[in-house]
């Protein structure tokens, strides 16, 4: 039902120091229809994503104009909107993503990023 | 298309008004605003914290499924789906079912600002999908947005949001849907955050107001576009059946009058209207001070109500059901028998058990279900005492105007307090009376005696007399009036009278007989004059014929004695003259 996994890629964490294998950070975007927004935020996330997470991820698109239902469970009010399932707690982003700053704090890996470069 | 085909369906039943209505089902909300609330279009309910809203947007709701076939959806922002089922389980709403029954469309929107990240654009086109989706489900036509305003809380960008509020109930609009939006009542404004300004059609305001530690919710309709509706604030309950408007007067007086007579239960009483008793259908207010038979008259009254086979309910705000109907026993008015035939209804519960409108609610409750002919109220003068009297007068006119409405006679028992007052404190309620009878304590010599009369009487003859009575052990009897020296007296200054008009009657009878017995004497006296006269005057008659008869029979002798002495002397000369008188004598 779901369109599972339109982008899934890991990405080798060769660099990556104390990175558990099962550490993967499960996203979730949901979109309504093929609007500029949507198309912004899907193209953003990759961008932040590939530049910003060194860490096993995956994408799923939700397309609600497709699968309303789906709306309910997490509680999608705004669209776009980027859910954060794994790892707890559960984060929600909401908007276009073209901030990077703030989608790395919503996103809780900013941190994790400096961490990393500053080591 | 949906738009027009309903207005088209909907339009011939109701003609005449402009703006379409969907009927709530809610008591007295829809006769306040004509009809409901306009169809296809957006309704604000606001008001502050736990004044109903949530309430009166399910009703709307589960009313709209179960009595008008229109299946609803409602989109919470407070509460869960779980809570909410639960909160209106007690008024009877059994949510689920109607959820499983595919008619109604439960979701919940939760909102929580903690877990919200903005970065760019967006819109709430999320809430759109979700509200398309529970309408698409179920077929809905109503929708309820349980406080809405509670999204300005979860997302920063306010012009974002007001805009999408707009496209909101513009795209409800678009679709036809009847919708409801609860939003809590600002300081100074309708709204927290002016919604107001969006939806022009209707928007109802709910209060609740604590007075004398009683508290009222009110309803007032601030503006409805296109619609004559009632500007008053009505007063509203939630109970067990939901919610109830009241509206604080019935539009019209236009109540059908019956000309039937129904029994006072006391039939002297009757005799003073006619013979007839009340009408049936009008109001009877029986005032008095403490002690002076009201309880008892009603009480005759519920007893010949029953006796007719007619349904009787009696409200008492001062005595237990018990106490009453023992009191009546010992009068002789047997009210147990009718409660076991189901003739009778009696409740009772204190009059500061609640404001003003729950009585009236409360009692509204029991006409409908119990479907009375006659309504006993003993005494209104309490719930004067719990409020104010304008509050007591708009409830007894609404009272009354409904009992009327439904040809329910009505008998009102009021306490008077002092004489000087006795016909002045009821100055606020007698105008809506039609027969009122006024039982008052006369002192005199020593004593208090009950009296009643009739103080008004719409539309009969009736008796101006003011009646002494007394409370005997088969009921009230009506003695008869006793008029004398210009005054009516009562009690033992009565009979203190009456013996004195007894002995002074009785003294005329001997005085009567006395005479007429002296001149019984006189005529027997005349008589024996009269007969002694006569005796008197037979003797003298007597004497005086032998008197007579004597002298003739001496004449006799004198002539025979002549001529026998002519014979003796030959006497010749005499012979010519003798043979004449011979002749003739012999002849």
């Amino acid at each position: 039902m779901k369109s599972n996994g339109q982008k899934a890629r890991s990405k080798a964490q060769a660099k990556a120091g104390g990175g558990a294998d099962s550490d993967i950070i499960e996203l979730r975007l949901y979109v309504a229809g093929q609007t500029p927004k949507s198309l912004a935020a899907l193209a953003n996330l990759k961008r932040i994503c590939e530049e910003h997470l060194n860490q096993k991820y995956r994408i799923e698109v939700i397309d609600l104009v497709k699968h309303p239902q789906l709306a309910q469970g997490d509680q999608i009010l705004a669209i776009p909107t980027l859910v954060r399932r794994v790892p707890q707690p559960l984060r929600k982003i909401i908007g276009d993503l073209s901030n990077t700053e703030r989608a790395l704090v919503g996103l809780d890996i900013r941190q994790a990023h400096t961490s990393t470069a500053s080591a | 298309m949906r738009l027009s085909r309903i207005t088209n369906g909907r339009a011939r039943s109701v003609p005449l008004e402009g703006v379409e209505k969907a009927a709530t089902g809610i008591k007295g909300f829809d006769e306040i605003s004509g009809g409901g609330l306009p169809r296809g279009r957006t309704s604000i309910v606001c008001g502050g914290p736990g004044c109903g809203k949530t309430m009166l947007g399910l009703e709307f709701l589960v009313r709209g499924v179960e009595e008008y076939r229109e299946p609803g959806v409602l989109l919470a922002f407070e509460e869960t789906p779980e809570e909410m089922t639960k909160n209106v389980a007690s008024l009877g709403f059994d949510l689920n079912a109607l959820v499983q029954k595919k008619k109604l469309f439960l979701d919940y929107i939760r909102v929580e600002p903690a877990e919200i990240e903005e970065t760019g654009e967006y819109d709430l086109e999320g809430l759109f999908v979700r509200l398309q989706y529970a309408v698409d489900s179920v077929g809905a036509k109503r929708v309820v947005l349980d406080t809405i305003e509670s999204i300005f809380s979860g997302f920063s960008n306010e012009s974002l949001l007001r805009a999408e509020i707009r496209r909101l109930f513009r795209w409800l609009k678009d679709r036809g849907l009847t919708t409801v939006v609860t939003a809590e009542q600002g300081s100074g404004t309708l709204t927290r955050h002016g919604l107001e300004e969006y939806v022009s059609d209707c928007v109802i305001l709910l209060d609740h107001r604590i007075q004398d530690q009683i508290s009222t919710r009110r309803l007032r309709i601030v503006k409805y576009r296109g619609t004559r509706h009632g500007a008053d604030e009505y007063p509203f309950l939630i109970d067990e059946a939901g919610l109830s408007v009241l509206p604080l007067t019935s539009i019209a007086l236009n109540h059908k009058i019956s000309s039937q007579r129904i029994s006072t239960g006391i039939p002297d009483l009757d005799a003073m209207m006619q013979g007839k008793g009340y009408f049936r259908g009008s109001s009877v207010l029986l005032s008095g001070s403490a002690g002076s038979g009201k309880t008892t008259m009603a009480c005759h009254f519920a007893d010949a109500s029953c006796r007719r086979g007619e349904r009787c309910l009696y409200i008492g705000f001062e005595e237990s059901t018990d106490q009453v109907f023992r009191n009546a026993g010992s009068v002789g008015i047997d009210l147990h028998r009718w409660v076991k035939k189901e003739l009778l209804f009696h409740h009772a519960w204190r009059p500061t058990q609640y404001g003003m409108e729950m009585h009236l609610l409360r009692i509204h409750k029991l006409i409908e279900t119990i479907r009375p002919d006659a309504v006993v109220m003993d005494p209104i003068s309490n719930l004067i005492a719990s409020s104010n009297q304008r509050d007591v007068r708009s409830l007894l006119m609404r009272l009354i105007d409904f009992l009327k409405s439904r040809g329910i006679t009505a008998l009102l028992v009021a306490l008077t307090r002092g004489l000087d007052h006795i016909e002045t404190t009821e100055e606020h309620i007698s105008s809506l009376i039609d027969t009122w009878i006024l039982l008052r304590d006369i002192e005199q010599t020593g004593e208090r005696n009950r009296c009643l009369y009739i103080l008004k009487s719409r539309g009969m003859a009736h008796s101006n007399q003011l009646r002494e009575f007394v409370i005997t052990d088969k009921g009230i009897r009506l003695i008869h009036a006793y008029i004398g020296a210009g005054q009516v007296f009562t009690g033992s200054a009565r009979l203190t009278q009456e013996a004195k008009d007894n002995a002074a009657a009785l003294l005329r009878e001997q005085t009567i007989a006395q005479k007429q017995r002296e001149l019984g004497a006189k005529r027997r006296e005349l008589e024996s004059r009269i007969a002694a006269l006569r005796a008197e005057y037979e003797a003298q008659e007597k004497a005086m014929e032998v008197t007579i008869q004597q002298a003739q029979s001496v004449e006799q002798r004198l002539q025979l004695d002549a001529a026998e002495m002519a014979t003796s002397r030959h006497a010749e000369g005499k012979q010519s003259e003798g043979p004449h008188k011979t002749n003739g004598a012999e002849r």
